[in-house]
């Protein structure tokens, strides 16, 4: 019989290691989806940064080290199982987990108070790590998405109250101004995440979770939608401004992923947020027992 | 486009004759520096005194690297470039005051860096963003750590570099920005792709 003390102690292991995992390997779809790219690139000058990309991946692997020094402010998705004993435990086992990883991967602090520019030197602080609760999962299982993104591509995200009359041909342009104005800043290629509609939080919401969540190659069930991710990948590429923002006919993002709400009648939230090439996530699932698995 | 390997200190004829979207590989010295350390320059200047390293001919690199200390020896982890247009306002200084000849970030800089290095002879490069283990496996040492008070990645660190690169020339001694006319021809393909859709809908 576990007791509660060690289920927390065997969160905070599987997490820190999940961290560990994230910021070291890329997930499959992200390091296939940028060979991709660099097969298709034409701009010699995006190509070679392309390839140091790819050259960096792989170093990262064979090195164990993380493959970008800048790991962000740390996202976690939690999503717990109607049965998982320890649920008062999660958010303190998260909190040192973040702690932990900061001291023994280690990671750069990235945890600075607004108003005093104090850097609390392990990635904690007022609502920091971001801990998003995402429901309910049937079993006794927990599960953690574990998001370390960067400030360059965070820096550049963008919130619009569109017209609503204006419908889709709206959401075309507010993310095409989007992707010209972060230029080169959120190191492309990029995976574009688009919220649509609820409340102005809601669709920010979704278009981070959009961005960084969900697989690239994966599609939006809705039909329609998948066909406008796939219009607004295209139109996104054919503004040439390529990896590293240098020019390039192919580079400029990875995929365009929409997820959407329903709209109040009057308003029109679209929030647009980038995911720079190096996508990092891990998905942590904890038994009851403390054995976890991750995958990516 | 060529390829060129470049040895510090760097000489001006050799700086001028670089053009966008020429490819380099650098060795010897280079100082990394991001706000802090360029508001702690300015400082200096401002109040004439003398800095405690010499970047005349020199590279700046814009990083905020993880360093660990081992048995007394710094050796660096990770150390990717970060977004140079937050030194937009002191670099121009930097390269008038101080020699600078070659600054190397991500994401581009301004018209006053520009013009900075049209007038004295310097260029802004672009190391692959988020490559920090392509980085480090560059650094060959640590040589000496200055303004550590300002927390590690905001602390100028001497390191020694071998080929060190790839790094694009994104703004030349002419005066030319390659970012800034990407992001203009953007903007035009921009107007073109919706005028497109537009003219389909009706
Ligand atoms: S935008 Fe991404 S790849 Fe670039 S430096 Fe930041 S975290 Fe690293």
């Amino acid at each position: 019989m576990w007791l509660d003390m060690d289920l927390k102690d065997a969160i905070v292991r599987a997490v820190v290691d999940g961290l560990h995992r994230a910021v070291v390997y890329l997930p499959k779809d992200v390091k296939e989806a940028i060979k991709r790219v660099y097969e298709e690139e034409k701009s010699p000058t995006a190509k070679t940064h392309l390839e140091a990309i790819l050259r960096n991946i792989e170093l990262a692997e064979r090195l164990g080290l993380p493959l970008c020094q800048d790991t962000g402010i740390i996202t976690f998705y939690v999503r717990v199982g109607t049965g998982f004993p320890a649920i008062h435990q999660i958010e303190e086992a998260l909190i040192e987990a973040v702690r932990k990883a900061t001291s023994t991967i280690p990671l750069r602090p990235n945890s600075v108070d607004p108003f005093t520019n104090r850097n609390s030197g392990d990635n904690t602080g007022r609502y920091v790590p971001v801990i998003f609760w995402d429901g309910f999962r049937d079993g006794d299982g927990l599960e953690i998405v574990v998001v370390p993104k960067g400030g360059g591509s965070e820096y550049v995200s963008t919130f619009a109250m569109g017209v609503p009359g204006k419908g889709v041909e709206n959401i075309k342009e507010v993310v095409l101004d989007a992707v010209v104005r972060a230029g080169a800043m959120p190191c492309p290629p990029t995976i574009i995440g688009v919220g649509i509609g609820g409340t102005a939080d809601l669709a920010m919401h979704l278009a981070r979770k959009a961005a960084t969540v969900r697989r690239v190659g994966s599609r939006n069930p809705d039909p329609h939608v998948a066909e406008l991710e796939e219009e607004l990948l295209k139109m996104v590429n054919s503004l040439g401004i390529g990896a590293m923002g240098m020019g390039g006919t192919a580079s400029t993002a990875l995929a365009v992923h929409i997820e959407y709400a329903y709209r109040h009648p009057a308003t029109y939230p679209i929030a647009v947020a980038f995911q720079c090439w190096a996508a990092r996530r891990a998905v942590v699932t904890i038994e009851p027992s403390g054995r976890y698995e991750i995958e990516q | 486009m060529a390829v060129y390997r470049l040895v510090t200190p760097l000489k001006e004829e050799d700086v001028r004759r670089l053009r966008v979207g020429d490819t380099i590989y650098i060795s010897g010295i280079v100082y990394t520096a991001r706000d802090a350390a360029h508001k702690r320059l300015l400082e200096y200047l401002r109040e004439g005194r003398e800095l405690p390293f010499d970047l005349s001919n020199g590279v700046i690199y814009h990083c905020g690297p993880v360093a660990v200390k081992e048995g007394g020896v710094w050796r660096i982890v990770s150390a990717g470039p970060t977004t140079s247009m937050r030194m937009e306002p002191y670099e121009h200084i930097a390269i008038e005051r101080l020699g600078v000849r070659m600054v190397i970030g991500k994401g581009g800089m301004g018209a006053k860096t520009a013009e900075a290095c049209k007038r004295h002879g310097a260029v802004y490069t672009v190391f692959t963003g988020g490559a920090g283990v392509l980085a480090a496996q560059a650094i060959k040492r640590v040589l000496d750590v200055y303004w550590l008070d300002l927390g590690m990645p905001e602390a100028v660190w001497k390191l020694e570099v071998e080929d060190f690169g790839p790094l694009t020339v994104a703004i030349d001694s002419t005066g030319r920005n390659i970012i800034d006319e990407v992001v203009k021809m953007a903007v035009e393909r921009k107007k073109g792709v919706l005028s497109q859709e537009h003219n389909a809908l009706i």
